[in-house]
């Protein structure tokens, strides 16, 4: 009888890649969010190419013009050149446009860095907290205390206590975001450590270090991909509200936030100080939120059911 | 017979998408007639439980959907009801009793309330006649004291009192119809015993039809007045119980009753060999009592438990869910810490030694678990699997795979599936994976916790022989763990019969068998289903 199974063919099935490439172009939410967000991300990396000029060069001949309205800058090289304002000037005269096309660096660069940053303390500590009872009550007693400061309240906070830069802004924003993840890490390692496969590898003498990673953390991978793009969302809002305060990084570096705070003066005489930036803002976390629905959809089923 | 209640006449249900089928079941008919049983038996995916979705209008209308044939209810066409009509029949001319009896009640509504439902739905009682009628029918399925139990919530009850609530609440109507779908799977031997005795009660009662589905050949002989036989979507072989059992004319039929373990031990030579594990007084405590939780519930999962095995010898320990056996187990195996007692190994005390000492004594006892979807981890290789305790232990990978490569074949699986992924094999083959993983360690004590439980009967009689190929060729002590009376009758030298904790009984399994001591084994025997029946009878015509 036992020999049969010899000749039982083995169900010929391709090894399912754990995240199905063809689901993803299909899905239309990860298609659109994904090419805005390819977009934002070309304009911040080719900024300078894009018929930008310096957005710090002031203007005081060209202050508050209405997009459209040809008006001479000066280039790097101490040149005047004349130029089609596209979205207008602000009240000292620099180019909106170069202002949000440079501002995107900003933006994405504290997006990606909080959500990179937040996710991969996370992770550790979530890991920790969850296969490790000692420290379980210890961490999340420190995490529950980390909740309960508001997320704003402590960057400026922090970046009135140091230097403004934007590491300081990115720090500022990773540390409350920081114990979301550590309870979604923890509870899933919670679940996976009493998974048999997870025994089995105890039985085998695996060490724990060795466990951890191969056989609880690559379980967390898919959510936390999902979780990363909704923090990378919310960052680029709160360091654009930041901007707005004028708490953000220093005043000089163009943002999406300090541009519209330049324009809060003026906005109903000059609106697009306001509007330009705002569309770009608002496009770029819709990108983001949308892409991450759609990654939530393919990569974690039973959680998009239920939300 | 006169007309029967429930008649399926060429039914076939296609499964929506791409499956590994087109039809989940494919052109069957049966009949159900008024105050017969008949059970549906077959294997995981003969689609036996597809066949009572059909019938009570309830198949996930995204993957299935009824392609053709006709369903009748006394004589009525189900197929072409709406979902309106069809509500107005389920419950009041025919009803279903499910397998899981925690997750079919709802949590947080009282169980009197849950019956009551059904009344409200289709009568128009006024709550004082339904309560009425409610203590009545938990009255008729003997359940303690129904005017306390009325108010009680699922959680409160047992599993089998639990089930008595899901008849109840399936009979309160007295529907021509009852599906039952393995209502007896979840519990134990005992109260399944209790169970099968109460169906068949109720039954007669009101000569309602059943239609019971179950796995279980053991549950068939014990209830069924006919037998309908499934494989793969199609009816195998159908006919009066008796005859299907002891002259089954199909093979496949005949396979399935050969593959059912004999309640008779085989002879066996009592086993000489070194002991080489060895529990003394082991105890397991859970909960502990502290100055803030001064009247904390403290629960010995293991009591006193003493026991060996020797080189070479099987030994089983019996008992139902909660009697502690997979504790012991999981405590010779460290992955729960024992309260106190000594495990000892090749005569040195494992139980207080701390993770490093025990590290190399480690790989001499491994361990096969119950459910073989969950044993090995989804994203890694069988390959990988296998080499990945060799490994920890200083093999080069090269040495750990020609190892796994060896012992493929001694699991009497090809060597290329060292490259696949555990998704692409069976239950079975996966079990047969893990036994390599186990014994890719060199191990000689293995444990197994419940192996064959999760298994359909054939392929369970496959591992069970594997398993005892292993334990003669590596010469290995076996502590094999099971609630089935008829698989440790065929595997185990010794058996011992663990209740609440505590060993009430030890000794050789033919002694064991042929004069329990205990009054609980003699219950345990008593209950196991078909206990007087050998299923060999068609076997030995087949072969």
């Amino acid at each position: 009888m036992a020999d049969v199974i010899l000749d039982t063919p083995v169900v010929a099935e391709p090894a399912k890649p754990a995240v199905s490439i063809r689901k993803m172009a299909h899905n239309p939410a990860v298609m659109f969010g994904g090419a805005v967000i390819l977009i934002v991300l070309l304009m911040a990396l080719l900024a300078p190419w894009l018929g930008t000029v310096d957005p710090t060069a002031i203007n005081p001949i060209a202050r508050n013009k209405v997009p459209g309205t040809e008006i001479s800058v000066r280039t790097d090289t101490g040149e005047r050149i004349k130029m089609v304002a596209r979205f207008g000037t602000d009240s000292l005269g620099r180019d909106v446009y170069s202002r949000v096309v440079y501002g995107a660096r900003v933006s994405l660069l504290v997006g990606v860095s909080v959500a990179l940053i937040s996710v991969a303390c996370g992770m550790f500590i979530g890991v920790l907290a969850g296969f490790f009872r000692i420290l379980d009550a210890i961490i999340m007693r420190i995490m529950d205390g980390l909740m309960a400061i508001p997320a704003i309240l402590l960057a400026i906070a922090m970046v009135s206590l140091f230097r403004s830069s934007v590491w300081t802004v990115i720090i500022a924003i990773t540390v409350p975001q920081v114990p979301g993840v550590v309870r979604l890490v923890r509870s899933i390692v919670l679940s996976v450590r009493e998974e048999p496969y997870v025994e089995a590898a105890v039985t085998l003498g695996t060490s724990t270090p060795k466990l951890l990673w191969r056989h609880v953390l690559p379980n967390t991978i898919a959510p936390m991909i999902v979780q990363g793009t909704f923090i990378c969302a919310s960052a680029i809002l709160v360091e654009a509200i930041l901007s707005f305060l004028g708490i953000g990084v220093p005043p000089e570096v163009p943002t999406w936030g300090n541009i519209m705070a330049e324009g809060r003066q003026v906005f109903s005489l000059f609106p697009h100080n306001i509007i330009y930036p705002g569309i770009f803002l608002a496009m770029t976390i819709l990108a983001v939120n949308v892409l991450g629905d759609g990654l939530r959809d393919i990569l974690d089923p039973k959680m998009a059911k239920r939300v | 017979m006169s007309a029967p209640v429930l008649e399926v006449a060429n039914l076939s249900v296609a499964i929506k998408g791409s499956g590994d089928r087109p039809h989940a079941v494919r052109g069957i008919n049966l009949a159900v007639g008024a105050n017969e049983i008949v059970c549906v038996v077959g294997e995981s995916g003969s689609g036996k439980s597809v066949t009572a979705q059909a019938v009570m209008g309830l198949l996930p209308k995204a993957a299935m959907a009824v392609e053709t044939g006709s369903i009748r209810l006394e004589g009525e066409e189900l197929t072409t009801k709406s979902d309106a009509d069809l509500r107005a029949i389920r419950g009041t001319r025919m009803a279903m009793v499910f397998q899981e009896p925690m997750t079919a009640l709802n949590p947080v509504e009282r169980v009197g309330d849950q019956i009551g439902e059904v009344l409200e739905i289709h009568t128009d009682l006024d709550p004082r006649e339904r309560r009425q009628r409610v203590l009545e029918i938990m009255r008729a399925v003997h359940l303690p004291d129904p005017e306390q139990m009325i108010d009680a919530y699922p959680h409160q009850l047992s599993g089998g009192q639990r089930q008595r609530i899901m008849i109840a609440a399936a009979l309160v109507l007295d529907p021509a119809l009852l599906i039952a779908d393995e209502p007896t799977t979840a519990l134990d031997v005992t109260t399944q015993a209790q169970i099968l005795k109460l169906v068949r009660e109720m039954q007669g009662r009101k000569k309602t039809g059943v239609l019971f589905i179950t796995h279980d050949f053991g549950v068939v002989s014990e209830i069924a007045d006919r037998v309908v036989v499934m494989q793969l979507g199609r009816i195998v072989e159908q006919g009066p119980a008796e005859e299907v059992l002891r002259n089954p004319r199909e093979d496949y039929t005949r396979m399935l009753l050969a593959s059912v373990p004999s309640m008779t031990p085989p002879k066996r030579v009592p086993v000489t060999g070194q002991v080489v594990l060895q529990t003394e007084k082991l105890f397991k405590t859970y909960g502990k009592r502290s100055l803030f939780q001064p009247r904390a519930r403290i629960v010995n999962a293991v009591n006193d438990v003493s026991l060996l095995v020797r080189r070479g010898e099987t030994l089983g320990i019996v008992g139902e869910s909660g009697s502690g056996k997979s504790t012991v187990a999981r405590c010779i195996a460290r992955l729960v810490p024992p309260s106190s007692g000594a495990i000892k190994i090749d005569g040195s005390d494992i139980a207080g030694m701390t993770e490093a000492a025990f590290r190399p004594v480690r790989q001499r006892v491994q361990f096969i678990f119950q459910d073989p979807y969950r044993s090995l981890n989804p994203r890694r290789t069988v390959g990988e699997a296998i080499i990945e305790g060799p490994m920890n232990f200083g093999l080069s990978r090269g040495e750990a795979l020609q190892r796994a490569r060896e012992l493929m074949s001694v699991v009497h699986l090809s060597p290329e599936a060292l490259d696949r992924y555990p998704h692409q094999f069976s239950g079975g083959q996966r079990q047969r994976i893990c036994i390599a993983r186990a014994l890719a360690m060199r191990p000689e004590v293995l444990i197994g916790d419940e192996p064959v439980s999760a298994l359909d009967v054939s392929v369970q009689a496959q591992v069970l022989k594997l398993l005892d190929e292993v334990r003669r060729r590596f010469n290995l002590a076996v502590l094999f763990i099971t609630h089935d009376l008829r698989v440790a009758a065929q595997v185990c030298d010794r058996i011992a019969v663990m209740q609440r904790g505590v060993i009430v009984e030890q000794g050789t399994t033919s002694d064991v068998f042929a004069a329990p001591q205990h009054e609980y084994t003699r219950a345990l025997f008593d209950a196991a289903p078909g206990r007087n029946r050998e299923f060999f009878a068609g076997a030995a015509a087949g072969a």
